[in-house]
């Protein structure tokens, strides 16, 4: 969905879900996700639809990930370091699909 | 908290603050100022100081605006300010305690005064399809393009109103994206016309802007205006985008829907306070009441940029020196005609560049139909709760917008109302009858950033 115009002479390597992820340093995770291929970020607690990065300035909380195993991070405002392991994060269990299984 | 008291907390790292900590600590005081980027630059500059050592060939389609930080954040640099980067302000109480966080550690701030400079954030623009990846705020794609020198692989279609927009076309158009259109949603030039004369005495702001669409014009890029009934369409992801120009019906392809409304005061943390607060009816958003020197009312907190109202980058740094003379007259580095003197230019030129806005928000109205959006358009994006959910609240009586927030969940998710408390009370004043300083916003409630389970261990 976004390429860079610059190839970075230097690159790190982080994990997303996983999966070895080469990204440039002073990369956002944001960025890094965006330029994965699947923008997504996480999944909506309600619907579980799939959210990306919206606003990319720390306000709209769609770029939620798990960071290093701490959930919930804004992935917009954190910087990749190399090794970073990145997960998107699923929709939540609910207590209603608790309560329906 | 360390028994360390600082003269003057800063929060963001913008024009206003980085200006406000230059002056403040040439005018001898201990100042500290905190945001929660890496680097240096707020909105406007964001990620200069990499661009211009790493991607220097980037300036050039960035324009001379963004180049102009330069000189802001090397003298910042320069200065005896210290600059705590990766670090959220989540908490600041009247007795100017700041509650701060970084690296997975939270801490208590003591500051003599404090100065919030946290800027602003674009308008939500709730339209049906946009909570879908893909469709992004036009401010999000830029900040990508500055901080990491990326652009929309395929297909991509701006739209919405205001400067902002109009930048990102022309950096778009610069940097080889394929901008397929830039879709206006409306603009006012008969009611702008009478603010005229303010808008050539600002200086250049017209020939800028008139630069800009002929850039546009120049890439290829159609200019559809009036645009209404934007749509955007997809599965999992953007595809397209619908709307209504020129009485007629039209879909464009695109894999990035950039939008915008404009941007509102960022009002998060004095709200929290809470400090005073006036709506601003020409921007429609609230803003904090000061008096000319960036004060609040309440003692030893002052605001200075965007975040006290809608006044752009140059505004902003000369707003943040004023307040940083006012700083150091109340900590008695200075006296009062010292302060006047030292701030003499910089009020002169703030007042001029302030004297654009008229022009600006009249031209660039927010689309009310996007500020009140039919039934069926999600307007909570955290909560997935729908315009017709919250007038549904309203008919069961719910008043204001706390009293909807309870009913329906709006303004409870993670964004804590700043992509909905717009919207939410826009729909209610409009169903109500009232006007949106009768209605209010949400109470917004510390910690304005949520702490994660690590960092409240760390708070002793
Ligand atoms: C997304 C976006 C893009 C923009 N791009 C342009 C542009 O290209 N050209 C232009 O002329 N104008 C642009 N603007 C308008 C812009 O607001 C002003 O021109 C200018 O940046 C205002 O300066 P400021 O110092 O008031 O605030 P900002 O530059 O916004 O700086 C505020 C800083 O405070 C930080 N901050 C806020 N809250 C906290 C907190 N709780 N804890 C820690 N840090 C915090 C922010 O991260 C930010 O770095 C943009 C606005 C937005 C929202
Ligand atoms: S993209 Fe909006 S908070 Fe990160």
């Amino acid at each position: 969905m976004f390429r860079r115009l610059h190839t970075s002479s230097s690159t790190l390597t982080i994990t997303l879900d996983g999966v070895a992820l080469k990204v440039a340093p002073g990369d956002s995770v944001a960025a890094a996700v965006l330029a994965s291929g699947n923008p997504a970020c996480r999944q909506t607690p309600v619907t579980g639809s799939d959210r990306a990065p919206f606003c990319m300035m720390g306000a709209c909380f769609d770029c939620l990930v798990e960071i290093d195993g701490v959930p919930n991070r804004q992935a917009c405002l954190v910087e990749v370091r190399e090794g970073m392991q990145v997960r998107r994060q699923a929709r939540p269990t609910l207590v209603a699909d608790r309560l329906a299984s | 908290m360390s028994g360390e008291i600082i003269d003057l907390a800063v929060i963001g790292a913008g024009p206003a603050g980085m200006a406000a900590a230059t002056v403040a600590a040439d005018l001898g005081l201990d100042v500290t100022v905190f945001d929660e980027n890496p680097a240096p630059g707020g909105q406007i500059y964001r990620g200069i100081e990499a661009v211009a050592t790493k991607r220097a060939s980037d300036l050039a389609m960035l324009g001379p605006a963004y180049e102009a930080g330069k000189t802001i954040v090397s003298a910042f640099r320069a200065s005896k300010a210290k600059h705590q980067p990766n670090t959220s302000v989540w908490l600041v109480q009247k007795d100017r305690q700041l509650g701060i966080a970084s690296g997975g550690r939270a801490s208590m701030v003591q500051a003599r005064r404090i100065l919030i400079a946290s800027g602003a954030q674009e308008r939500p623009v709730p339209i049906p399809g946009w909570t879908l990846p893909g469709v992004m705020l036009a401010g999000a794609t830029q900040g990508l393009l500055k901080s990491a020198g990326m652009v929309p692989s395929g297909p991509v279609v701006l739209a919405g109103n205001g400067p902002l927009l109009y930048q990102l076309g022309a950096q778009l158009a610069a940097a080889g994206a394929k901008v397929t259109a830039l879709l206006e949603t409306e603009a006012r030039y008969g009611a702008a016309l009478q603010h005229l004369p303010g808008a050539i005495a600002s200086g250049g702001y017209l020939a800028k802007g008139l630069g800009l669409i002929s850039a546009i014009r120049k890439a290829g890029v159609p200019i559809r205006r009036n645009v209404t009934g934007l749509k955007a369409i997809g599965k999992d992801h953007v595809e397209a985008v619908e709307f209504a120009a020129n009485g007629r019906a039209w879909r464009l392809d695109c894999e990035v829907l950039c939008l915008h409304q404009g941007v509102v005061s960022n009002a998060q943390l004095t709200l929290a306070i809470p400090a005073k607060h006036e709506w601003n009816e020409a921007q429609r958003c609230w803003r904090p009441v000061t008096d000319a020197w960036g004060n609040t009312d309440l003692e030893g907190i002052a605001v200075a940029g965007d975040c006290g109202g809608i006044g752009g980058a140059e505004a902003a740094a000369h707003a943040g020196r004023i307040a940083a003379c006012e700083a150091a007259r109340a900590l008695g580095k200075i006296d009062a005609p010292q302060r006047d003197t030292r701030a003499s230019g910089d009020r002169s030129a703030w007042e001029r560049h302030l004297r654009i806005r008229p022009f600006l928000d009249a031209l660039y109205p927010p689309s009310r139909a996007i500020a009140v959006p039919a039934d069926d358009v999600t307007l909570c994006r955290c909560e997935e709760v729908t315009a017709g959910e919250v007038r549904a609240a309203v008919r069961q009586g719910g008043t204001g917008p706390n009293q909807v927030k309870s009913f329906t969940r709006t303004g409870m998710g993670p964004c804590q109302g700043r992509m909905c408390a717009l919207t939410v009370s826009e729909v209610i004043a409009d169903q109500l009858g009232k006007s949106m300083a009768e209605v209010g916003t949400y109470r917004v409630r510390f910690p304005i950033k949520p702490l994660t389970v690590g960092e409240l261990a760390s708070l002793e």
